[in-house]
């Protein structure tokens, strides 16, 4: 499994899949046009180009099989492009067809695109950075892009996307966990969220449901998730109050949470609810079950 | 003012109004009284621009936050990008600016080159009225003619005249802003006549019906031009209703307040009609949230809400 993209297999199957999708004159004016992108530093070519895509590819969804997915998945890890779309598609493939040999060459091409890029333009930019060629050098463009007020170029960067996970320190890390908890973008669409957890993090996520209770609202059952593993006085004392909340959602997150604790105080607390502890067991309740059963996002 | 009753309320289009100028208030409201797209023409912002720079962020602005911000109430954004005609009398920045212009163009959602046009009508608008034209042709957009507010007429017929001069198809370009003594030679020579209903400097509503009485619903626009002025963003749907109350057949009213925008910026490939009523499963899931929110015609937020006393 690669951290970082074979450039040209992931081309081969943008390619192939445009293919099986797109009427032949139309893939003909993008064969063109790569072919043509792929071998100048025409700035006005490489801008109206990415713009156009759409107009040619269409924004129908992408058909992709299980082992469509498989096969992205090997090609760079955590690459899954289930919900792409057609002109995400193209435009991907045009930037994997850059000329990439000079990194700053190609970081500075493509900054100019991030520069004046639109919404959907923004979202496909973000979406095929773990594929980049140097990826190393987008990490402040990643973080950059968390910064938006557009949730859904942030959630492009956030979620189903292997880059933050493989690339951002740990404060970014963890400033995108608490703007997902913030944005309610669902935390299980993020890679590696429990290889990423770490005790600030926890830390945070319980004083930000400490200042929600105290406005009298709700927290995303998802914290537990990534309290769960750091229990201390406070925390444990934060999942007695989602474990005694009315919502029954809140109460199983808590109760997984203390299953899959070490800690011997979370046991004893999670022994005062069998009935919980009984049907998380009965169902064979991991964060993965919890997530499809309660939180009702599609992926 | 109250909806309209039917079981399925009217759709209108604003095919100008500044959204940068306006609050997220406004865009609540648009949605609730049946306004489904908007056009945002490039234009000055009250305050001058020093740098390039600041215009290739206004530009990012439109095709970016703006027209997101926009469809979290259901509504969809386009706009138009040009120099606009005061600020093209500022030498420092103007050429910079004009190399910007085909970056941004051909973006999607962007149905046309303008306002251009003229402001004092001196030789650096008239300069980069025409260089804008020429950009039109090229990348086959229609164009948003703003007419001056002083010398009107004379500003108006000269524009059409430089219109037909480097061989723009009036069918294709929209002329802005005009009133009782311009309508009938734009009409007369084939261009769109759009008309801005805004308070005290350009055209009323009452005026308006008696316009579209006068020369039926056939190539008029009404539009609301609101911005950071004492405007109105509701000019458009006031003003169906004030059509209706006062007479004017349904059919008239849907051209003027909605389909008559649709076809001419529809030119430009960028605009179209199942963009609000059907739009693809990509848009509705990161533009819109998720939701359909356009297909059932339900308006996304109540006003209601907004003037309650309980802040939660």
């Amino acid at each position: 499994m690669a951290s970082t993209a074979d450039i040209s297999q992931a081309k081969a199957l943008l390619y192939h899949w445009l293919e099986q999708q797109m009427p032949t004159e139309k893939l003909g004016w993008l064969k063109n046009k790569l072919e043509q992108i792929a071998d100048t530093d025409s700035d006005r070519l490489l801008f109206t180009t990415f713009s156009s895509i759409p107009r040619y590819t269409t924004k129908a969804d992408l058909q992709l099989t299980e082992a469509d997915l498989q096969t992205a998945n090997t090609i760079r890890s955590g690459w899954r492009p289930k919900n792409w779309s057609l002109d995400q598609a193209g435009r991907t493939l045009l930037l994997l067809s850059l000329p990439a040999d000079n990194g700053s060459q190609y970081r500075a091409r493509v900054e100019k695109l991030f520069a004046t890029a639109d919404v959907s333009e923004q979202i496909a930019l973000y979406q095929s950075l773990p594929l980049f060629p140097h990826p190393e050098l987008f990490i402040s463009r990643a973080a950059e892009g968390l910064r938006t007020s557009m949730t859904a170029v942030f959630n492009a960067v956030a979620l189903n996307n292997p880059f933050p996970a493989d690339y951002f320190e740990t404060p970014a890390w963890n400033q995108m966990i608490l703007k997902s908890v913030f944005v309610d973008s669902p935390l299980h669409l993020i890679q590696q969220l429990d290889q990423r957890a770490n005790a600030e993090l926890a830390r945070m996520l319980s004083d930000y449901a400490h200042e929600r209770w105290a406005a009298k609202r709700q927290v995303t059952p998802e914290l537990w998730r990534l309290i769960g593993p750091f229990i201390n006085d406070q925390f444990l004392a934060d999942l007695k109050h989602a474990l005694n909340s009315p919502d029954k959602s809140q109460q199983l997150a808590a109760a997984i949470a203390c299953v899959q604790s070490p800690e011997p105080s979370a046991q004893t607390l999670l022994s005062h609810h069998p009935q919980l502890k009984t049907e998380i067991a009965a169902n064979q309740l991991d964060w993965d079950q919890f997530s499809q059963r309660y939180l009702a996002t599609a992926s | 003012m109250t909806q309209p009753n039917e079981t399925r309320p009217a759709m209108y289009i604003d095919p100008h109004i500044h959204m940068t100028a306006r609050t997220t208030y406004d865009y609540m409201v648009l949605r609730e009284y049946g306004v489904v797209a908007i056009i945002e023409p490039s234009f000055w912002l009250g305050q001058p621009r020093t740098s390039a720079g600041s215009f290739k962020d206004y530009f990012s602005s439109l095709v970016g936050w703006e027209r997101f911000r926009a469809a979290q109430f259901g509504i969809r954004h386009y706009c138009t990008i040009s120099l606009n005609p005061k600020e093209a009398n500022n030498p420092d920045i103007a050429d910079e600016v004009m190399d910007l212009l085909p970056m941004f163009a051909c973006k999607e959602g962007v149905v046309a080159v303008g306002e251009i046009g003229y402001d004092e009508m001196t030789e650096a608008e008239d300069k980069y009225f025409r260089l804008q034209l020429e950009l039109a042709k090229e990348i086959d957009k229609p164009v948003l003619v703003h007419t001056p507010h002083r010398n009107k007429k004379e500003g108006t017929s000269k524009s059409m005249d430089v219109c037909i001069e480097h061989g723009v198809d009036p069918a294709k370009v929209i002329i802005d802003h005009a009133n009782e003594e311009t309508a009938k030679e734009v009409l007369d020579r084939g261009f769109w006549a759009a008309f801005s209903i805004y308070p005290k400097t350009k055209m009323g509503n009452k005026r308006m019906v008696e316009l579209v009485r006068q020369y039926g619903c056939d190539h008029i626009i009404v539009d609301s031009a609101a911005d950071w002025g004492l405007s109105d963003p509701l000019a458009v749907p006031k003003t169906a209703q004030l059509m209706a109350e006062m007479g004017i057949p349904q059919d008239h009213i849907r051209k003027v307040c909605y389909e008559n925008a649709l076809t001419a910026y529809g030119q430009s490939g960028e605009m179209q009609e199942t963009d609000w009523t059907n739009p693809p499963a990509i848009d509705q899931r990161q533009l819109y949230d998720g939701n359909s929110v356009l297909r059932g015609q339900q308006p996304v937020t109540n006003s209601q809400q907004l003037s309650s006393l309980l802040i939660e």
